[in-house]
């Protein structure tokens, strides 16, 4: 790991850039706009992970959500016509109270996180190496049951997508 | 932590032959419809049917124990409800066959097979003990559900309520998978048991941990919620039983419901119950739930007296039974938990039974208004006697089954109460509840009224076809004789609490 106060600073640009984004994403009225800007959440969060020393997650993070979801997404959008130039309002008359239980929300978890202690415990945590070996083997054998289940899941889903999606010949 | 740690768990297939055979039996109703020349309308239905069956039969056979370490234990509340989630899938099942004969014309194999495939995810969750795979479990129950709810694909509600359920579900899951990481980043671990014995080893105080312990159990509490329906998480639930086939909206009324309480009871009554720390009182979240649980029996028992669509009043009546339900669940007992599983399984024939026979009657009548019923009891008298029946069973009214899963609910939280001077709260859920069941008789009633006390005969007459009325006559069957002679249940659901660590 490299100077703290760097890694502070990092931190902290990272954080803006998501939450300014995730801002932008709710309330910007071109659909299209939206998703390059999740994409540019996306992968600031991604940069979190960085610091955090998860490369596997951060590697994820920009195949799956950057690479595969947001794109797919602006392929809907371009694939749906008209959808990219139109003007589309996000929010309905229920905005005040969305933002109130949000606020609150956001304002309790954040007081009752600040008042325990549990962040002054220094740990004697050490990234792994290899961090994606152990995970393997972690999903291969001691979590090879719910990843078994995981692929019934998929199964359901992409049988269900099909189902909604057919056209139906009458 | 070395890799050299990562060992298989103590593992038996034979544990979970059940859930792989109904796995398998669902692939084959995949299978058969895709393949099959001539399309029968009955057949991939009377198949899953067997398939039920077939899998309730190795239930039976199969012996307790431990299939994959904590994530799949096979133990008496999980074959509990494995019965209730094999039980309500059948019935709704059998009681789809008018709409899968009218409406659904292309995908009927892939109507039944989603049925089992989700029945598939709520047996794999009532035996884990891990939050890992009783996440993956309450997926594997919800994704397929919300592809059955929005089945009818040229119908706005339909379509609605699909999407509804679809919206609230990913929200209410993100919010338990954020509730069970903070649990993790507690204990280290997702294994249940062992998360009480971490927590504890960190010597922490309230002060220092428990309010993220509050954090996560609001969260994971709002979660499960919605999938239970539980106020002020219930919102849906009208839209979406009122939009989705019939049959679809019993299964999720009973089978759904049942998942979400047995996943309630293992998180917070295996899990969270011993470990709060020397400040908090071990029932703490139990008060929380128990004020969820009178707002769902004001709020489901009033609301339901104003609604003129039948699945919408069944929907919040079905809110009002979920309270009932959570004061077995917060008195914390070894009675409280056995009448849980009675209850759920009283209720299992009653609405499974009303509902199918709304569902005879919308593909009679292709109408869902309590006004359409009018005067049913002078061209179909078998049907308006036994929808009495079901409606009775669900007020509770003695000798029906419905009546005891009540009498047992509150018997056990005023047993509590009296034994332990700190639950005295429990009192007053047991008033408010004795209070709102009779609100509950005014609804209930109400069509009862409609249907015998009419002057003019209703133009409708309804056929009797098998085997949807067949399911009719098992509900009937199940909520009299488990009214009349609840023992052998009452013995059964006991066990149901071995699982849980009280001893009976």
């Amino acid at each position: 790991m490299t100077e703290s106060a760097d890694i502070g600073i990092v931190f902290w640009v990272l954080s803006f850039v998501i939450l300014v984004s995730a801002f932008m994403v709710v309330s910007l009225k071109n659909i299209f706009h939206c998703a390059l800007f999740l994409i540019m959440c996306l992968f600031s969060v991604a940069g979190i992970f960085v610091l955090l020393d998860a490369e596997f997650l951060a590697a994820a993070q920009v195949l799956i959500y950057v690479g595969a979801v947001a794109i797919l997404m602006i392929f809907a959008i371009m694939l749906t016509s008209n959808l990219a130039s139109r003007k589309i309002r996000q929010v309905n008359e229920n905005v005040s109270v969305g933002v109130f239980v949000s606020v609150l929300f956001a304002l309790a978890s954040i007081i009752l996180i600040a008042q325990t202690h549990i962040w002054h415990y220094k740990t004697d945590f050490t990234p792994v190496e290899n961090s994606i070996v152990i995970l393997g083997k972690y999903l291969m054998i001691q979590y090879v049951l719910p990843f078994e289940v995981v692929s019934i899941l998929l199964l359901a889903s992409l049988i269900g997508a099909i189902v909604l999606a057919r056209k139906e010949r009458s | 932590m070395s890799s050299m740690d990562i060992t298989f768990p103590a593992f038996d297939l034979r544990f979970m032959a059940p859930e792989i055979f109904l796995f398998l039996w669902a692939l084959f109703v995949f299978a058969y419809d895709v393949t099959s020349k001539r399309k029968s309308s009955t057949a991939a239905g009377y198949l899953a049917m067997l398939g039920l069956m077939i899998a309730g039969a190795i239930l039976a056979y199969t012996n307790y124990g431990q299939g994959y370490g904590s994530m799949f234990l096979f133990e008496p509340a999980a074959k509990f409800f494995k019965i209730i989630f094999l039980g309500s899938a059948f019935m709704a099942i059998g009681s789809s066959f008018g709409i899968t004969k009218e409406r659904i014309i292309n995908h009927r194999g892939e109507f039944f097979g989603l049925i089992l495939l989700s029945t598939v995810g709520m047996m794999f969750l009532s035996s884990s003990n891990e939050l890992l795979s009783l996440y993956i479990g309450l997926e594997l129950t919800t994704i397929p559900l919300f592809v059955l709810a929005s089945f009818f694909k040229d119908n706005k509600l339909s379509v609605e309520a699909g999407i509804k359920y679809f919206i609230v579900g990913a929200f209410s899951s993100a919010l338990l998978v954020y509730g069970m990481s903070f649990l993790y980043g507690l204990s280290g671990t997702t294994d249940l048991v062992q998360m009480k014995i971490n927590i504890a080893m960190t010597h922490l105080t309230f002060k220092e941990i428990g309010v993220i312990l509050v954090l996560a159990n609001v969260l994971i509490i709002a979660g499960l919620g919605f999938k239970l329906s539980l106020p002020p998480f219930h919102q849906w639930a009208p839209d979406v039983y009122e939009g989705s086939p019939t049959p679809i909206a019993a299964f999720l009324s009973v089978g759904s419901k049942a998942a979400g309480l047995i996943a309630f009871a293992k998180i917070f009554v295996n899990g969270l119950y011993a470990f709060n720390g020397p400040e908090m009182a071990p029932n703490d979240w139990g008060i929380l739930v128990g004020i969820l649980a009178c707002a769902a029996m004001i709020l489901g028992n009033t609301v339901a007296i104003r609604q003129t669509n039948i699945k919408r009043m069944l929907a919040y009546s079905s809110i009002a039974q979920v309270g009932y339900i959570m004061i077995g669940m917060v008195t914390m007992n070894d009675l409280g938990i056995a009448s849980v599983g009675f209850y759920i399984f009283a209720y299992m024939f009653a609405n499974m039974g009303a509902f199918a026979i709304v569902a005879i009657f919308e593909e009679r009548t292709g109408s869902c208004e309590i006004q359409s019923y009018a005067g049913l009891s002078h061209t179909s008298p078998v049907l308006a006697t036994t929808f009495a029946v079901f409606l009775l069973s669900l007020a509770g009214i003695p000798p029906l089954a419905g009546f005891f899963a009540k009498f047992f609910v509150f018997a056990s939280a005023i047993k509590m109460a009296q034994a332990d001077a700190t639950a005295g709260w429990l009192y007053w859920i047991v008033g408010v509840g004795l209070l709102t069941a009779v609100f509950s008789l005014y609804y209930y009633a109400n069509i009862i009224k409609v249907m015998f006390f009419s002057k003019e005969a209703s133009p409708y007459r309804v056929h009797y076809t098998f085997p949807s009325f067949g399911i009719v006559l098992i509900g009937i069957a199940g909520v009299i004789i488990f009214g009349l002679y609840p023992e052998p249940i009452l013995k059964f659901a006991s066990d149901i609490s071995l699982s849980f660590g009280f001893l009976p």
